[in-house]
């Protein structure tokens, strides 16, 4: 049992790593403005508008990630849609992740005392006003720390998109891979580098986290 | 004409008749104080006024505005509604100073700077300028109490409701609160306040109004209702509050 | 075109049975170990708890995509000779065991302490306490999380694909091979497939919190990505 690994590998390994890091970052982006919408929609929208938004994060949250890459992947251009792959990813991913961050925004939101938006309008805002001055600061806030684990797990989701054949740092892993048969050697670089990333959110979004601190935000509502 | 007029106010809540057709008037710069059993739609009645709650039937008339009528800019009509919750309701994102000037410039429109002033100065009428920088969760209920209702004196408001204002309070709070109140009283303010508290409705009120089981039943000067009430259930109801509070209540 | 869809349902389906015990396998192997590895974190001498805490460290920031070629390809490139459908058991599972032995740890810490107190009290051997009065409690806080993870596996499953098992999504891409007109119907039936699979175990899971309810019992929610 011998542990080879050339360097000169890099390089390659490292034109993956600024796709993943980009995927990532893009979609937990794009994923959190359409979250957002979506568990306004469900909180504060009527009948129609709220039924809508459930639809559709349960349809995103019940069906497998891969699945829904290769819908749009595959399926776009079979409807005569054709995206960059670099893009098909990003919304896949996207729109996977919105869902997901729909119900952490959904419970923040939830959380936040009605006594808030009462006093909002008692003042005169509007019901868009006071969700926007009063309901959203709070909610983001709030979702900071489960909005970790999102990061996270959308890094570990992007390594799908090798799958319809879109380079990132596992597919740039496999390029080498199947040319060296340096198999385990490379997947555990590849394994380290993953780690390596994780922690870095993890330290970040703490920093963010205590930057933003309001005292008494995120203990009890009151 | 009376600044605000409440006719015919009825609200249900699936099997409970909370409110079943309340009347009153309110002319400026008069103070009244709604007393009663707890759950007798005090708070509801509140709520219709500035249409936090919309009423089953009923209007209400702020000077020329009619409250109710689906025509009329209820954003607009609020602003000039002060309302003070019994949870206070301060916005837990915000300082104190923040509270009182986010409705200075997203409602009413005005400049940073002059909202400012205009949110220092009230802070300072209830005796929270040293506060300023400080967040809810920073403050004691009383002060936060304080706090709110500066928020609503801010909006330069007709009127203001108190829901309740002290019962959330530790006892030993409730005193700074009622102060800001009764100076409000004396300085013209037409305030609508919902309490318990028998002491500061019999020394600033113009008139008490008694109501159970969601109507109004009797209505008069303090004076007259605390010493010799006509309803028969205003005598229950005063009874019991001495056997309470002792001499204090009453 | 949907028709022909409607007439492979049993053919989808089939690879879907090898989905569901994927899904078997790795729960068994995630609860086995996800348990040993919470009561080392508890119980364990500190070491022993270090371990535990960089294994699921470990499996919870690797991709499982990256698990499942690591345990297949590495293990044959040393040699040893493994199915495709056992490294995707064993990869996944593992994975599955870092996060269902915090789950275990978060349900048995939740459980009182004034619980195990008054176990002792009335005389309970330590073995006793723990299968009669802390497992019953932590096993009702566990639920709630519990059925997220089964979520978040059974979709997993689908990436067994890519180490070359026959499951579902395997069966669905020889549907399009052979004719690309299917490509949206054969997707889109696998998904309507899991999702009803999905929702039918979650409502299982449900049935099963309401049957072990107690009143005044409340499951501690542990916010996590299903």
């Amino acid at each position: 049992m011998e542990f080879v690994f050339d360097w000169s590998w890099m390089p390659l390994l490292a034109t993956g790593l600024r796709v993943t890091v980009e995927l990532t970052v893009g979609c937990v982006l794009l994923g959190g403005v359409l979250g957002l919408l979506l568990a306004i929609g469900r909180v504060y929208g009527g009948g129609i508008v709220s039924r809508l938004c459930s639809v559709y994060i349960q349809v995103f949250r019940g069906t497998p990630l891969l699945v829904q890459l290769m819908l749009l992947f595959f399926g776009l251009p079979a409807a005569g849609i054709y995206l960059s792959p670099f893009v098909s990813g990003l919304l896949a991913l996207s729109m996977n992740s919105a869902a997901f961050q729909a119900e952490y925004f959904r419970g923040a939101i939830q959380s936040i005392a009605s006594g808030q938006m009462q006093a909002g309008l008692s003042i005169g805002l509007t019901k868009w006003q006071a969700i926007r001055f009063v309901v959203v600061p709070q909610a983001l806030r709030l979702v900071l720390p489960p909005w970790s684990n999102e990061v996270i797990y959308m890094l570990k989701g992007s390594s799908m998109v090798y799958l319809v054949s879109l380079p990132d740092l596992l597919g740039m892993g496999r390029v080498i891979a199947s040319q060296t048969f340096r198999y385990f050697e490379i997947l555990i670089v590849v394994a380290v580098m993953y780690l390596a990333m994780v922690l870095i959110i993890t330290l970040l979004l703490r920093v963010i986290e205590r930057r933003v601190r309001v005292p008494g935000l995120g203990t009890t509502g009151r | 004409m009376s600044l605000l007029l409440v006719e015919n106010i009825h609200k249900r809540y699936a099997e409970e008749a909370v409110l079943q057709g309340v009347s009153f008037q309110l002319e400026a710069g008069e103070t009244k104080v709604i007393i009663g059993r707890s759950g007798t739609g005090k708070s509801t009645l509140l709520r219709c006024i500035n249409q936090l709650t919309k009423p089953d039937r009923g209007n209400v008339w702020l000077e020329q505005a009619e409250v109710t009528s689906p025509k009329t800019n209820i954003h607009h009509v609020r602003s000039q509604i002060g309302f003070v919750f019994q949870s206070f309701n301060l916005f837990a994102h915000l300082t104190a100073l923040e509270n009182l000037r986010i409705g200075l410039t997203r409602v009413k429109r005005i400049g940073k700077r002059q909202a400012t002033d205009r949110a220092r100065a009230e802070l300072s009428r209830v005796g929270m300028l040293d506060k300023v920088d400080a967040y809810p969760a920073e403050l004691s209920g009383g002060q936060q109490q304080r706090v709110a209702i500066a928020r609503a004196l801010a909006m330069d408001p007709k009127l203001i409701l108190f829901d309740e204002p002290t019962s959330a309070l530790d006892p030993e709070l409730i005193g700074e609160v009622l102060d800001v109140m009764i100076a409000l009283a004396k300085s013209g303010m037409t305030m609508l306040v919902v309490t318990h508290e028998m002491g500061f409705a019999r020394s600033v009120a113009h008139e008490i109004i008694f109501m159970e089981g969601g109507k109004i039943l009797e209505q008069g000067p303090p004076a007259r209702f605390f010493s010799a009430p006509e309803h028969p259930r205003s005598a229950e109801f005063l009874r019991k509050i001495s056997d309470l509070y002792g001499q204090e209540g009453v | 075109m949907w028709e022909s869809i409607w007439e492979s349902l049993p053919f989808l389906l089939q690879g879907m049975t090898i989905n569901v015990l994927l899904l078997l396998g790795i729960i068994a192997v995630g609860i086995t170990a996800g348990l040993g590895v919470a009561t080392l974190q508890i119980y364990g001498h500190w070491t022993l708890s270090g371990v535990a805490i960089g294994y699921a460290w470990f499996f919870r920031g690797v991709p499982e995509l990256v698990l499942l070629m690591l345990v297949y390809f590495g293990l044959n490139q040393f040699g040893i000779r493994i199915s495709p459908f056992l490294a995707a058991v064993a990869a996944l599972g593992l994975r599955s065991s870092a996060y269902q032995s915090q789950i275990f740890r978060g349900a048995i810490q939740a459980v009182h302490p004034g619980q195990s107190l008054a176990a002792q009290s009335i005389g309970m051997t330590k073995l006793q306490m723990i299968f009669r009065v802390i497992l019953p409690q932590a096993l009702r806080f566990s639920i709630a999380p519990w059925s997220n993870e089964f979520t978040s596996v059974f979709k997993d499953t689908t990436l067994a694909y890519a180490i070359g098992v026959i499951e579902i999504l395997r069966r669905a891409r020889y549907l399009v091979a052979r004719d690309f007109a299917l490509t949206i119907p054969a997707l889109v039936a696998v998904a309507v497939i899991f999702f009803v699979f999905v929702s039918a175990g979650n409502r299982g899971l449900q049935v099963l919190e309401s049957k072990l309810y107690i009143p005044g019992f409340e499951s501690k929610q542990v916010s996590r990505r299903a």
